[in-house]
């Protein structure tokens, strides 16, 4: 078990060490001069000069990818030309744009996305996993139908029209919900809910006839096992044989790839948060992108692969914990 | 006691809707009683509708789909008319089912004595948990696992083969039913293991008077267990009586059949041909090994094996599960690699060969494997899959093969013009004879048969069988026939090996390890072997 965890989290800091490595040569070796960009467009080449000296952007590639290495691990410190600028371990350098920590910058933006993956997790485990049942169970249903049209619905409407939609209906016309701002959880929980509502419902219906799909699959797969046909055998009844026997063995593969999906969500959910307005991961890595704010780039590209990796290994110990026969090695 | 049967049916008929409008009727006006207390065998090939009589007696057909007509009715209970219910109170106190599959027919997520305890709870409302938990571990204690208290917390993966074939047997003991319907319960066992299952069956209805309906492909095994036979062809009772009257003198063509289909260990193999002078050493391993994985999970499947198979002749190898027999099979055709010890084929080392240097002597060493479903590509034809080891030689042009894959075709019993069909056309012994042809193409000089027959009925065994000997007769190939079934083997064997825990325990002409075992396990393993005729088994 120990040497699981030790064998994964190497896996892990090497996948991402890979990973800064290619976002870093492809933005640090494509055209454009990061010196110029961090100087700003009205910058004499004497100034262009000096912030290039600032950044060590003289020093070879190599020797550049090292110091942001030791940056993370040790903090680093940078000459402004009249003092230094000290920033503290993980640093990921300065935004180009203001000077900012990027550190600081992705903790402040964290929690927007948090709150978002986490409520679109529940939506479509809500909805997704419960349609998925119902069709399993109940085929040919009303509810079992219109459930399964409105997954699939979710799903084929791209979030920027679905999410418009939503801000229609239910902030314009029917004013039942004021139009979203991010309030954070720690303020004031109440507000953070109600603001929060149709972002979850829109990325969270994206996800939900994939897993509407897979449960369904799953659960049938799952009834259709011998032992379930022992248990009918003995006279159990259909409630607890669902409930008691089925359930576990057909939700394992259906919490595996929740876990997973929640991780990606650090990187995907870019569309729903600039479509609500959402100050997260995705919408810093829009914005930094188009202005071509290098440090944040990278360090947000980093931070996905992390959440992703990590997520992974998440959901492979849910499936361990749910399937005892599955043997973390 | 009432004089009512414990069981009687009439007219069952089960159909399946099939695609179109039609049906197919698995069970066609099948009837049959059972006395309280008594046994009954119902026994038949793959198809017969045997199994699916059996699950008819607990109504679980019930909701599915198919239609059952005629009556049954078990203990008074009326299967047919009951409510869904009144089926469920009478699966398990009056009527309990032992299914086949033991390690799949328990949850996998929970414990077993658990398991046990939710059925008994199910019937005996009152029971207390605690209760319920101890009666589990009191039936389990019954049915021979050792140390009940403390393996009824283990999850069926932690039970052998054998042990949940005793759990399941102790579900059903723990609502004290009145009939036992047991579906192939040792059919996924090994012989020893089997002939204790069946012991234990024997010794429970002794114990506690309840009926046994023993619904199994295999005669023998019906033979020692049962008082009243039931044959089964097509959906129908081809013929019905006492045991040993249908075993001993059977009316029915059908019956007579299969009986001398039935490989018998206790007889001697029907010389195939002269018995010839020792043909020249093809094959010899000294010291084979073959171990898996590393460290703390490394597992030695094949210890210090040392064989010799001459052109000619066919080596038997027997043992049970995990006896390292697939392996050494699989190594001495080089499919895998030995991690240790020697292989010579006429004289020359290949068992350090890499795959560029097999390649000469990947055609004259050939396998024919178990499953004949899943060794055949089902998206390729037939002619395609027998012509594929033709085409890696590079010796024969397009027409050379195609005019050689119809040859094999008919050397094998199959129809020439067959070329072009589909695996799934085809029955699971006309694909093993596909199997047997696509492994004669390269003209081979050695052929290793793993489990050739374990898959297919009786009958068709027995024709596998024959041609295996026919083609050995008029090619003089090699034979190295794996097999778990001691009988089959002995009808196909000049020589046997005998193997335990990737060692060979004992070796020797066929006759003589058969009739005069040496070693302990070989003796157990003979002994176990369940006889269609009690009275000619030697003492």
């Amino acid at each position: 078990m120990t040497g699981y965890f030790l064998r994964r989290a190497l896996g892990a800091v090497v996948v991402v060490l890979v990973l800064s490595a290619v976002v870093y040569a492809t933005f640090y070796i494509a055209p454009g001069d990061p010196a110029r960009l961090a100087c700003g467009p009205r910058c004499n080449p004497e100034q262009i000069r000096q912030v290039r000296e600032q950044l060590q952007l003289n020093d070879p590639v190599y020797v550049q990818y090292w110091h942001f290495l030791q940056g993370i691990v040790a903090g680093h410190d940078y000459s402004t030309g009249t003092g230094v600028l000290h920033c503290d371990a993980p640093c990921f350098g300065l935004s180009y744009q203001n000077n900012q920590q990027v550190t600081d910058l992705i903790i402040q933006r964290l929690p927007a996305t948090a709150s978002l993956a986490t409520g679109a997790m529940a939506v479509w485990l809500l909805l997704g996993t419960g349609t998925g049942l119902l069709s399993a169970l109940r085929r040919g249903g009303a509810t079992e139908r219109v459930l399964t049209w409105l997954t699939l619905a979710g799903t084929a409407t791209p979030v920027f029209i679905s999410g418009l939609g939503l801000l229609m209906l239910f902030c314009a016309y029917l004013e039942w919900l004021p139009f979203p701002s991010y309030v954070p959880l720690t303020d004031d929980p109440e507000q953070w809910a109600w603001n929060m509502l149709l972002p979850w419902a829109a990325l969270g219906l994206l996800e939900s006839a994939k897993y509407a799909r897979l449960t369904r699959s799953s659960m049938l797969e799952t009834l259709a096992e011998d032992h379930i046909r022992t248990f009918r055998a003995y006279g159990i009844a259909e409630r607890s044989l669902i409930g008691r026997h089925a359930l576990r063995g057909a939700l394992a593969p259906v919490i595996a790839l929740s876990a997973a999906d929640f991780g990606s969500m650090f990187g995907n959910a870019m569309l729903t948060e600039m479509m609500f307005g959402l100050p997260g991961i995705g919408q810093l890595l829009v914005t930094s992108t188009q202005t071509i704010d290098l440090p944040v780039v990278v360090a947000v590209v980093m931070v996905t692969g992390t959440a992703v990796v990590i997520a992974n290994i998440a959901a492979d110990v849910l499936y361990a914990v749910a399937d005892r026969r599955v043997a973390l090695r | 006691m009432t004089s009512e049967p414990l069981v009687a049916v009439d007219g069952l008929t089960v159909a399946f809707p099939t695609a179109g409008d039609g049906a197919v009727r698995a069970v066609d006006g099948l009837s049959f009683a059972l006395a309280p207390g008594g046994a009954l065998g119902i026994v038949g090939e793959s198809g017969s509708g045997k199994s699916t009589a059996a699950f008819a007696l607990l109504g679980l057909h019930h909701g599915t789909g198919a239609r059952v007509t005629g009556s049954v009715r078990i203990a008074g209970h009326d299967v047919q008319a009951a409510e869904d219910a009144e089926l469920r109170r009478l699966r398990g106190p009056v009527a309990a089912m032992v299914f086949q599959d033991p390690l799949s027919s328990l949850d996998p997520y929970q414990a077993v004595g658990d398991q046990i305890a939710e059925v008994y709870r199910t019937h005996r409302r009152d029971a207390s948990r605690r209760a319920a938990r101890a009666r589990a571990v009191e039936v389990l204690d019954r049915v021979g696992i050792a140390d009940a208290a403390r393996r009824a917390r283990s999850r069926p993966h932690e039970f052998s083969g054998g042990m949940r074939q005793r759990a399941l047997i102790a579900m059903a003991l723990a609502l004290q039913p009145r009939l036992l319907v047991a579906d192939e319960p040792t059919t996924a066992l090994d012989v020893t293991v089997q002939a204790q299952i069946l012991g234990l069956l024997r010794e429970l209805r002794d114990e506690t008077g309840m009926g046994l309906i023993l619904v199994t492909h295999d005669l023998g095994v019906a033979a020692g267990s049962v008082d009243e036979l039931l044959v089964m062809k097509d959906g129908r009772a081809v013929e019905q009586g006492p045991v040993r009257t249908v075993l001993d003198a059977p009316r029915e063509q059908y019956t007579r059949e299969l009986l001398s289909a039935v490989p018998r260990v206790n007889v001697r193999r029907a010389p195939l041909r002269a018995p010839e002078a020792d043909g020249a050493v093809l094959l010899e391993s000294t010291g084979l090994r073959r171990e898996f994985g590393r460290g703390k999970h490394a597992l030695t499947a094949v210890d210090d094996v040392s064989l010799t198979v001459r052109a000619g002749e066919t080596v038997g190898v027997v043992g049970e599960s995990g006896s390292g027999k697939t392996t050494l099979g699989r190594m001495l055709v080089r499919l895998l690699e030995p991690t240790g010890g020697e292989l010579r084929y006429l004289g020359r080392d290949i068992g350090g060969l890499k795959e560029r240097e097999l390649r000469g002597f990947r055609s004259e060493l050939q396998m024919v494997f178990q499953d004949p479903v899943s060794s055949l590509n089902p998206r390729r034809s037939i002619g395609e899959s027998i012509a594929d080891p033709l085409r890696a030689l590079g010796k024969l042009n397009d027409n050379q093969i195609t005019s050689r894959v119809r040859e094999l075709l008919e050397r094998v019993g199959l129809d020439a013009g067959a070329y072009h069909r589909y695996p799934h056309e085809f029955s699971g012994g006309q694909r093993q004879r596909v199997g047997i042809a696509r492994a004669l193409a390269p003209e081979p000089k050695l052929i290793v048969c793993d489990e050739p027959v374990s898959a297919l009925d009786v009958t068709t065994q027995a024709q596998v069988v024959a041609l295996l000997g026919e083609l050995q007769r008029d090619l003089g190939l090699a034979l190295v026939f794996i097999a778990h079934d001691l009988a089959v083997v002995r009808q196909v064997s000049d020589r046997l090996v005998v193997m335990r825990g990737g060692r060979i325990v004992e070796e020797g002409p066929a006759d003589s390890v058969y009739e005069q075992p040496r070693h302990p396990y070989t003796q157990g393993l003979l002994a176990a072997v369940p006889l269609l005729e009690p009275a000619k088994a030697p003492a």
